[in-house]
Order: C-alpha cells, then structure tokens, then sequence
C-alpha cells in the first residue's frame, strides 16, 4: 500500500503545548515528530497512550488517536489497545511517579508479557504535576517538600528493573541529545516487542539540574558512553576512553595507556540474550562510570504478546468445530424436548 | 437385581450432596442433575462449596455440598430443605443436618463415621444420637469397604480406588430415584479416554451402589418423578457465568465486532474469564491482567481500539476497578463490567452470595459518575442480560454494570438454547472513515451518544481522557459552565437508556393490596413464594426488577397501583433505599438477609403471610 510521505508537522495537534518554558520535555515531543515520519506506519495507525504527570499531557500535543488514562495504568491500557489490534504503533508516554510508583504492576508486566509497543519514561526525579514531591528515582538524601530531612529511600534503577523484568530491549537517552533520541526511538518502534527508552529529563522548576552532572554540554562527551552496536565501547571529548571486563566487572580505562589497546575494550552487542552485561551498563553511573545512553538491550528472544495472542486465536479458529456461538450453544450434552 | 419395591410418584425432590471437599461432591451433584435434565424434568441446582480448597479432611470447614432440586413441575430454586442428604462423613452431617426435611432419608458412609471422624467433625460420640433424627430414615451404607471390595481386582492402589466412592453414593441414589446411569457412563468414557481402568473403575462402583440400593431391605419404595412439562425445544444445563460469557459473545457477534475481555481471577467470577478464555475458536480475546485494575484498564484499551470490550470481577475488584469505570464514564466508551457480587465488605464471605453491592455499582466512584445498572436474575437469563448489557453499552456508548451473583454464577438449570433471530439487531454509532467535521463529542440528539472512531480509522485522529472535555471537540476544559453541562449530559445519557429497555412487569395479582419488590439473583425464592401464597388463596404481586438504572419508565405506576410495598433482597435494604429516594412516597417494607445464602421460600412465605395477615 502506498504511504504518503509524512513529515513531523503532520503530528504536531493544534493544542497549545503547557509545559513550562525550558522543561525537557519539549525537546522529547520534537524528537519523536521526528522520528515517526522514519517508520513507514501510516499516520492513523499510531497511538500515543499516557498516564498522569507533567508527561502525561503528551498525547494532547500528538494529531494522532491519544488516550489520556489515569494515574500508573497507561501501560495496561495500551496492552488492551495493541492485543485488540496489532495493526497500530502504540507508543506509552509516562514518567518515574507514573510507571515505577502507582503504575509499577503494570510495568514490570508490560515487560514479562512483551507487548509490542514503546514505552517512553520521561525521568525527572520528582513528582512535577504535584509542585515537587520525591518519586521512586530520586536519589537517597533528596531533600524535597515530602522529605525536608532528605529521602531515607532507595530509588530504583529503571534499566535494572527493565530488564530485570526480561525486558527485550532497553535504552537510554537525554532529553537534550535530540538527534541521539530520534535514533532510539526509530529502533525502539523497530523493535518487536516491549521497548523501554528511559529519557533523562530536566524539571526546571523542580528538579533541576538533576542530571546536570552529565548533561551539560562542557563535560557531557567524557561523562556518558553512547553505546553501537558492534562498536567497541569508546568515550569521551577525545575518544580516549573505553570500557573493559575485569575480574567479572566493568572498568573504565584510558587507551593507550597501561598497554591497553582499543583491542582490549569491549565491544558492544546489544543482541546479546543474556542479560548480565547489559544490567551492568545500565547500572553504571558517575563518576565511578560513564553513564551509557543508546540502545543498550535490542534482544529478539521471544514472540511478542499480541502475535502470540493472535496466533493461538487464529490455530484455534482453524480447528474450531464451532464457528458461532450458537454451534457453540448446541454444542456438548444437549437434549430435545418434542 | 430384585425390583420389588414400591414405586412413589412424587412432583419435586431435593438432594443434597455432601462431603469432604476432596470427596468429588459437586461432581457427583452435577451428573445427577445433568441425568435429571436430560431425563426431562426441570432442575435447579446450588454448589455450596468452602473457601478453601482443601480445608483439614473430615472438619466442617471442610464440607463441599452441593443441592440438586428437580421435579414433575416448575423449578425455580434450588430448594429449601432437602428429601435427602448424602453424608460422606460426620463433618458433612454435621454442616448440613440443619437442611433435611423432617422426614427425610440420610444415607451415610457408615465406614467414614469411626471415632476419628466423630471427633474431628465435633460430636462427642454418636452423631446420629446427637442430632434429632426422630423421623428421618437413616441408611448407613459401607460406601468405602463395598468400594474396596468391588474394586479389589483391578489393579489400582487403595488412595485412588476410594476416589470412587462418591459414584457409589450416586449409584444408590439413582437406584432411589429411578435415574438411569448412561449420562455418567457416558461421562467416563469422555473424561478418562486416556485412561481406561479409570473408566472401569467408576463404571463398576456405580453399578455397585445402584445394585447396593436394589438388594438392601432398608429401602423399600423408590421413587419417580416424571418429566416435567416443558416448551419443546432444544436443552442443555447451563450456569450464570458460562451464559453470561455467551451473551457477551453472541452480543459481538450481532454487532459484528471483535471481543476483548481483560480480567483477572477472582471467586465467584472466574468462570467468566475461563469460559471466554476458552472462545478463542471464537475469535474472542482474553486478557488475564496482572490486577482487577489492569483487567479494566486492558479493557477500556480494547474498546478505544474498536472491540467489544468487557471485564468480569466480584465486589473487591469491583472496587478496585471503581477509578478506571469512571475513566470509560467520561471518555464515553462501551464496556461491559460483569460484577459477579459475593459476601462482602472486604474479602468476605467469598464463595458465598449476597446482593450487596447495589449501592457500589451505582454510586462507587468519584464525582458524577452515572453508569447502567443492570442485574439477572436466573442462572440462564444471564445470557440476555449480558446479552443487553453489551447492547446497551454499544449503542449508547457507556460503560454498564451487570450485576450476577454466586448463587446465579455457579447455580445451573436447563435452558431452552434461543434463537439468535429472536434478539434484536446492535448498532453502535461506529464514525465513518471521511466524516466530514467530525467532532469526538458531538452527540446524537435523542440518544446523547457520541460517536465511536476507534483507532485507525483515517482523518479521525482524536484524543480521549479523564480530563474534563470540552462538548464537541473534547479538548481539555476548565470552563465551569461546560462541566456543568457535561455532567448533566452524561447523567441524561444514561437515563434516556430508558427508552430501549422493556418496562417493568408484574406477576400475579394486580389488585392486591400488596407488592413484592425484588432484583436479581433472588427472582426463583420470590416467585416460587408469591405464587405458593396465592395457592393458598391470598392475593399478592411481584415486581422483580432487572432493569436498576435506569429503572422501567412504568416503575412509578406501578408502585402506585398497590398499598403496601415490601422489598426483599439480601442486604440491609439497598434496593429500599434506592426506591425511596427514587419514589419517595411509599413507605417500604424490608425483608433483608444477610447470611451469604439465598432466601428460604418458607421464610419470605412466613414474613409475606404475616404482612398479609395484619390490615
Ligand atoms: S513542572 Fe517540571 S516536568 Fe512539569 S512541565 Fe514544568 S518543568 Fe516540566
């Protein structure tokens, strides 16, 4: 069938985009209108389902079918959304209070079944809709309006817990490194299967700064590794720095320096289905580690939910005795009354 | 085999099963009423099984009972008191002698009742001296040695060859009540094809009861009960939830869509999501969410993508699912909330029924939040109102709550299979692919629904949410002036579905001064009560209510043709409650029970004779 060649002003919707002025999540919508032209999906068929958040309003912003759910469950909507028809692009726009507090259930299950569709975490660290509450990721010690002592929590580590989950694919990116992100979410819809990009997102009015640490353009390239495909793990401004395997673990080291080669440095394989390295690059952080963006997990290890679901329908149709219900009804110990 | 005995014809017998819930009672119950039905009489039946799959052997929490009621003339409960009561071990007399007629039979495992079991169920030493059975006949039958003995050769160990047993006690009832034993034959030879001695074996017990009933000098009548007289047609058993997966199914069929059913298991529901489940020859989509949240949430899914969505659950999911119903209130999307009500608050009394959460489908969420209520009222009927919950939810675009309940959900009783041409057509206000301004909230003018543009279709991008929606477009809108008429809009949708339901009926006398008021799964109890009281020469009438929200445009009237209004129901008076603030003029009596079990004909008898009785 032809596809008319669609451009990201097709996605963009007549509403006024409410977020705050220097908030990242203008630049995650302009990323994805990017990206979508790239799939050769027809503009119909795309859905963008989300919860409750300052993310959440996305779907609002898209001129594309959106459904705006309730607080944590976007993610089980979109399952009923994508097993009802396979045929859509259903894309989950969600953040840290809404996925990995409220709607945790329905994540780490979203993942186990994998569901085809892309689940973008817009991670800020803080509840933002609430005027700035922690959230499940924000760091031990965060002081904030519910923890004026500073939070005495554990925050979790959405990779980790992705894959964790059997999470097939999992990836990371910045919400200002928009060309890297439009990459990611062009391989996250490619993907069969749940794609899980979790989007390091500055809140400028309440968290911000948050990942200053490694966002800022002025030490960002020696500060995170941005992980290809069979490319051997090389960061920094001078790509003077890589990644090894020591004693069962990662190590950051300079090339060239204590006769390390680029030939010592690991090589990236995303496809790889066993999942150890790639919770250990999901779980690096600074300034012990570079923080790895890119697609970090892109495993085709199992069928997709839905096609599963519609395989057995369709083996099971084929089979059938009964095509009705009312075969159905006749069906079995049945009796005539003359 | 000497068949000399007496043959009784009797119109109506009642038995009750009962023993450990590892004894096979509800199987033995179900092929004795499956036999009954297909010997043509009209059946009733009612599992009352425990909570616990496997409570501690030969205790009464661990007693699993199931009653069969069939007869010569209408069924419609599944009897009070029963004629008699097959005991597998004293803990089942014990939790069922309150049930048997004072004449009675009670046939027993004389084997099952050592001093073991005595103790274990809680007698001190003869439970037969205990209980008063003065008038009972009491047959100790050696149900496990006779099962040994007759099984001693076919090579099976002593666990799985007493497994069996329950098929002798079915074969001495058979015997008692001139059932043949080809159904249960039959039976075996389908559910042991893989393993034959097993077949051999229950086969062979069986037989041996049947025979065992024949030779003992104890009994000495047998009894038959003729067919009933029934509309011809074509028959099969049937339970609530099996016809409330059906309805559901033959609704989509009659609209030409999809199914979708996101669910999550929960007691007494589960036969809804297993049987839909079971449809995929059918093209239906099952969905077993990892919460009653997701199972809804799953659902609202399915119908945003163009299917008939459903969710089946008991009152606790119920409640849980109560912010996502509101979700599908203000998005305005079909779906289908089959609340299959139990024992309640909390987790309840979960294998047991009750009517008690009215007030919860009608009121349980936040905000102005109008749904269809609507409730079978008979095992079958569950079909046709699954069947216009769907209807009703497709064409107006609205969720709707049916509400079943555990003595509906589990109970069967033979139904005549319709004819899908005898239900009407369902259109659903599907948008069209080039609609041209097309708006997602503009509304048809007499019904208020909005249109359905599931996605995909192309040029109708649009966005849905549980913000606030503008009328018309469905933008986000803080205007107070349009939330104000939308929530009067969304109140009037649902009370315009009074204009495609059928008003209320009344059996029995329209010029008696008194009416019984009920709804839902009490309909056999009530109208088995009002019309043995007319029998006895008094008038009296009955409004059985399917239709909660909104009611039968004809309600008032009716009320106002009678002087005296009693509502019974199994709760404390929810329905009551809810007619008076709907007709406030009456003054309404109150029958409530709240026990978990169904009413007691006799019981509402009682109470209805007394209000008869005083002017
Ligand atoms: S509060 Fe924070 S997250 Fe929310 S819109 Fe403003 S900047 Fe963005």
């Amino acid at each position: 069938m032809e596809i008319k060649e669609l451009v990201p002003a097709d996605f963009k919707s007549d509403q006024m985009v409410r977020w705050c002025a220097g908030c990242g999540d203008h630049a995650i919508l302009n990323s994805i209108q990017k990206a979508l032209p790239r799939l050769g999906i027809k503009h119909e068929d795309f859905a963008f389902i989300s919860g409750i958040g300052c993310s959440s309003r996305f779907p609002y912003y898209m001129n594309t079918y959106g459904f705006h759910g309730i607080h944590g469950r976007a993610a089980a909507i979109a399952s009923g959304v994508k097993t009802a028809n396979p045929e859509l692009s259903v894309w989950v726009i969600t953040g840290d209070g809404d996925s990995l507090a409220i709607g945790g259930n329905h994540f780490i299950h979203l993942i186990r079944r994998n569901v085809d569709l892309n689940l973008i975490l817009f991670n800020n660290q803080i509840y933002g809709l609430t005027k700035g509450q922690y959230s499940p990721t924000s760091e031990h010690g965060t002081v904030t309006k519910t923890s004026p002592l500073g939070t005495v929590e554990r925050p979790f580590k959405p990779g980790a817990l992705a894959i964790g989950a059997r999470g097939t694919f999992f990836a990371r990116t910045i919400d200002v490194m928009t060309k890297l992100s439009t990459e990611i979410y062009v391989k996250a819809a490619q993907h069969k299967g749940t794609s899980i990009v979790e989007v390091l997102q500055n809140c400028v009015i309440f968290s911000d700064k948050v990942w200053a640490d490694i966002s800022d353009r002025k030490y960002r390239d020696d500060r995170v590794i941005v992980l290809e495909n069979d490319q051997p793990m090389i960061y920094g401004k001078d790509r003077d720095k890589g990644l090894m395997l020591k004693d069962g673990g990662l190590l950051p080291v300079q090339i060239e320096k204590n006769g390390v080669t680029e030939d010592d440095l690991l090589v990236h394989d995303s496809h790889n289905p066993f999942a150890g390295l790639h919770v250990a690059l999901a779980n690096m952080e600074y300034p012990d580690f570079p923080v790895a963006l890119g697609v970090i997990r892109d495993c085709q290890e199992t069928a997709s939910y839905e096609t599963a679901v519609a395989n057995q329908i369709k083996e099971a149709q084929s089979q059938a005795k009964s095509k009705s219900i009312k075969e159905i009804m006749l069906s079995g110990s049945t009796w005539e009354v003359k | 085999m000497s068949k000399q005995a007496k043959v009784i014809e009797i119109d109506e017998v009642a038995i009750r099963f009962s023993g450990d819930s590892g004894d096979g009672m509800q199987l033995t119950g179900t092929l004795f009423s499956d036999t009954s039905a297909l010997f043509g009489n009209d059946v009733s039946t009612f599992p009352d099984y425990p909570a616990e799959i496997r409570a501690p052997q030969g205790t009464v929490g661990g007693v699993s009972g199931f009653q069969v009621h069939f007869g010569h003339t209408q069924v419609n409960t599944p009897g009070d008191y029963c004629d008699v009561l097959v005991a597998m071990n004293p803990a089942a007399l014990k939790a069922n002698f309150r049930w048997i007629k004072p004449d009675g039979i009670i046939i027993f495992d004389r084997d099952a009742f050592d001093e073991k079991n005595i103790k274990k169920a809680g007698y001190d030493k003869d439970p037969l001296k205990e209980e008063p059975t003065d008038g009972i006949q009491l047959i100790g039958a050696p149900i496990s040695s006779m099962t040994r003995e007759t099984l001693k050769d076919i090579g099976l160990d002593q666990k799985s060859i007493l497994r069996s047993k329950n098929m002798f006690a079915l074969g001495i009832v058979s015997w008692l009540y001139d059932r043949p034993l080809e159904h249960a034959i039959d039976f075996f030879q389908r559910k042991f094809a893989k393993k034959p001695v097993l077949i051999d074996a229950n086969t062979q017990v069986l037989q041996a009861g049947y025979n065992y009933a024949g030779n003992i000098q104890a009994l000495t009548v047998s009894f038959k009960v003729r067919p009933a007289d029934i509309e011809p047609g074509i028959y099969r058993n049937i339970n609530g939830n099996t016809a409330a997966a059906w309805g559901i199914i033959a609704a989509a069929e009659k609209a030409g869509l999809p199914v979708f059913l996101g669910s999550y298991p929960i007691t007494p529901a589960t036969g809804i999501l297993e049987e839909m489940a079971a449809r995929k020859d059918l093209g239906v989509v099952s969905f077993q969410a990892e919460d009653e949240i997701a199972g809804i949430c799953t659902a609202i899914g399915g119908s945003f993508a163009g299917s008939l969505a459903a969710t089946s659950t008991s009152g606790p999911g119920l409640a849980l699912k109560s912010e996502a119903i509101g979700l599908a209130v203000i998005t305005e999307l079909p779906l289908v909330i089959v609340n299959v009500q139990r024992g309640g608050p909390s987790t309840g009394l979960p294998t047991k029924t009750e009517q008690s959460d009215l007030m919860q489908a009608l009121y349980g969420r936040n905000g102005e939040s109008p749904v269809v209520v609507i409730a079978s009222s008979t095992p079958s009927n569950c079909f046709d109102y699954a069947f216009e919950a769907s209807r009703i939810a497709l064409e107006r675009m609205t969720p709707v709550i049916l509400l079943t309940d555990g003595f509906l959900a589990n109970g069967t009783e033979p139904w005549k299979i319709p004819d899908m041409d005898d239900f009407p057509d369902i259109n659903p206000p599907i948008a069209k692919e080039g609609s041209k301004d097309w708006l997602p909230y503009n509304r048809d003018e007499h019904t208020l629904a909005r249109e359905w543009a599931k996605a995909g279709i192309p040029g109708l991008e649009h966005r849905v949410g549980g913000l606030e929606k503008m009328a018309g477009s469905g933008n986000v809108s803080y205007v107070p002036e349009n939330h104000e008429y939308m929530v009067g809009i969304r109140e009037e949708k649902v009370n315009r579905v009074e204009d495609m339901i059928p008003e209320q009926e009344i059996i029995g006398d329209p010029d008696a001064d008194l009416l019984i008021i009920g709804w839902g799964g009490t309909y056999g109890h009530l109208v088995t009560a009002v019309s043995e009281i007319q029998r006895e020469g008094y008038k009296v009438a009955l409004a059985h209510f399917n239709y909660i929200k909104p009611l039968p445009k004809n309600t008032g009237e009716i009320l106002g043709q009678f002087k005296k209004h009693l509502v019974c129901e199994l709760n404390l008076g929810q329905f009551a409650h809810y007619l008076r603030m709907n007709y406030p003029k009456y003054n309404y009596l109150q029958y409530n029970k709240v026990q978990g079990l169904p009413f007691i004909v006799q019981e509402l008898k009682d109470f209805i004779l007394k209000n008869l009785e005083e002017k």
